[in-house]
């Protein structure tokens, strides 16, 4: 790669979403905005190599894609809208609007209405991926794993919805912006799930999407630094993301958290996890994100499984509960209470959920079920459960771990 | 500013769902007076809105080109019907979108569709 690839590959990532953004907010056209903003990287990586890199990257692109939005809304100036359009880009207050904080507020802007909750929950993951991350169409294709021509017709779809059905291009106002923070968090955890632990396929991780994911709420705790969940979200990311090295082994099958190689844990964003998590609890707003991290930190700061807080895990999980009872939360505190007390007492908490209809489908309760049973030695039950575990569970590392296990209980 | 049709949906058996707009007593003022003054005062503005005939009223109409084919009932059979509309005027989809959740149909556990108007004012 030469000096002026490097440089424009990197201003890609710190400015792309930036660019998009300020266009869509003076154009009010988000097809315009992408392909202005493309335009500029294109011209970016012959101009560079030929002249050197500017001194302002960033400010550089900028003028140069809204230099090409200009000129096609001039040259397509037949519909009296686009007039009003020129005009409002070559106001000539408008210098000011490209100041770094408006920029910034931009940003959010477009991360608001990507996620805004009259678009479905696949078309805002796309949508943020496309607009503010700049993945191509292709590549969100393949990360979700549908045809390419899918993922565009989505995209088209939904940024038709943003324009005809007038969805506005703000952050919210403040008696929307709790309930529509609480979308933008989701969308992102969703996002560095999907990347975690991928929902279908035979990759158990896709670091591009963590990675997208990560950036992104970085980026959004930086916007917001007053929401001690956004922080919360970033840091139980991170704590998650610095065990990533150690949860698969040499041949790609899945190690738990109880077997993973710990000194193989990125040290540094546990630090930087634990640090960003302290951050939000000062403000004394805690929340689902906020309690997540805790829990992430106590295994983080375990230097041996031994030396686990589980009854303290135990704790956390009870409050978590308390923002929205989910099975999935009971089942992860009757694990903690496993560990704190004894499979005896774990194995009880398990059977009352197994009891709830909303769970069946669910691998983990079999799974761990017969994790209990088998740490019991209570053999042919944990048989069992691993088998109605094995069909359940959706990628096939996760199929080879509870296949190891159950010839372990059946030998 | 963009119209929107407000499409009110429900059980219209449901009594709760499908209120008379017009009180029995005449000097009491119909359900949906306080949302009109609520929305009113947002700068929300009421173009036009009725509550329908139940869909026992109903006629379905096709013309195939060939013949004109003529049916008792409404487009759809489904559990919820068209109750009514509302056509409004306001600044986005996050206007409409309370305007609609304010709207006594939804409060009666109803369902509001919200659509754009094509080619808006």
């Amino acid at each position: 790669m030469t000096a002026a690839e490097a440089a424009v590959a990197e201003a890609f990532r710190q400015e792309w979403g930036k660019i998009v953004a300020s266009l869509i907010r003076m154009t009010g056209n988000w097809d315009l905005a992408e392909e202005c903003a493309q335009e500029a990287f294109a011209a970016a990586l012959t101009k560079w190599a030929s002249d050197g890199v500017p001194d302002r990257p960033g400010a550089w692109l900028t003028t140069t894609a809204r230099n090409r939005a200009l000129d096609r809304l001039r040259r397509s100036k037949t519909e009296a809208v686009k007039l009003q359009e020129v005009a409002a880009l070559s106001a000539p207050d408008e210098p000011a609007a490209w100041g770094d904080s408006g920029v910034q507020d931009d940003r959010l802007r477009l991360m608001f209405t990507c996620c805004h909750p009259a678009l479905t929950l696949e078309a805002r993951v796309a949508l943020t991926l496309r607009t503010l991350a700049g993945l191509t169409t292709a590549e969100i294709a393949r990360a979700f794993l549908v045809p390419e021509a899918t993922m565009a017709k989505r995209l088209t779809r939904a940024k038709h919805k943003i324009r005809d059905a007038r969805i506005p291009y703000r952050v919210p106002p403040a008696h929307l912006l709790p309930e529509r923070t609480t979308g933008v968090l989701a969308v992102l955890y969703l996002l560095f799930n999907e990347g975690y632990s991928a929902s279908a396929g035979g990759d158990l991780m896709r670091p591009d999407l963590t990675g997208e994911a990560i950036r992104l709420s970085r980026l959004l705790a930086g916007l917001m630094p007053d929401e001690p969940e956004t922080t919360g979200l970033l840091a139980l990311m991170l704590l998650q993301d610095a065990r990533s090295a150690a949860r698969l082994d040499g041949q790609g099958e899945l190690v738990s958290l109880e077997d993973q190689d710990r000194t193989r844990w990125d040290q540094a964003k546990i630090a930087e996890g634990i640090e960003l998590l302290e951050a939000a609890l000062r403000r004394q707003r805690a929340g689902p994100y906020q309690l997540q991290a805790a829990i992430a930190a106590c295994h983080a700061e375990a230097p041996r499984p031994a030396d686990t807080d589980w009854a303290q895990i135990a704790l956390l999980y009870g409050e978590l509960g308390k923002f929205g009872r989910s099975a999935v939360v009971e089942l992860n505190r009757a694990v903690a209470v496993a560990m704190a007390e004894g499979p005896e007492a774990g194995l009880a908490l398990v059977d009352e959920l197994a009891a709830d209809d909303g769970l069946s489908g669910y691998y983990l309760l079999p799974a761990t079920r017969a994790d209990l049973l088998r740490r019991l030695d209570r053999r042919a039950e944990a048989a069992a459960s691993y088998r109605a575990a094995l069909k359940l569970a959706p990628t096939e590392p996760e199929r080879r771990y509870l296949t190891k296990r159950l010839s372990q209980v059946s030998g | 500013m963009t119209r929107y049709l407000l499409l009110m949906c429900g059980d219209e058996t449901a009594e709760q769902i499908a209120p008379h707009p017009l009180a029995d007593d005449e000097t009491e003022e119909p359900c949906w007076m306080p949302w009109a003054r609520e929305m009113e005062a947002r700068g929300v503005l009421l173009v036009e809105g009725a509550q329908l005939q139940p869909t026992s009223t109903a006629t379905s109409v096709r013309n195939t080109g060939d013949e004109m084919l003529v049916a008792d009932g409404p487009f759809a059979e489904t559990k919820e019907q068209i109750l009514g509309y509302d056509v409004i005027e306001c600044t986005d989809l996050d206007e409409a979108i309370y305007a609609a959740s304010r709207h006594p149909v939804a409060l009666a556990g109803g369902v509001v569709e919200v659509r754009p108007v094509l080619a808006s004012v």
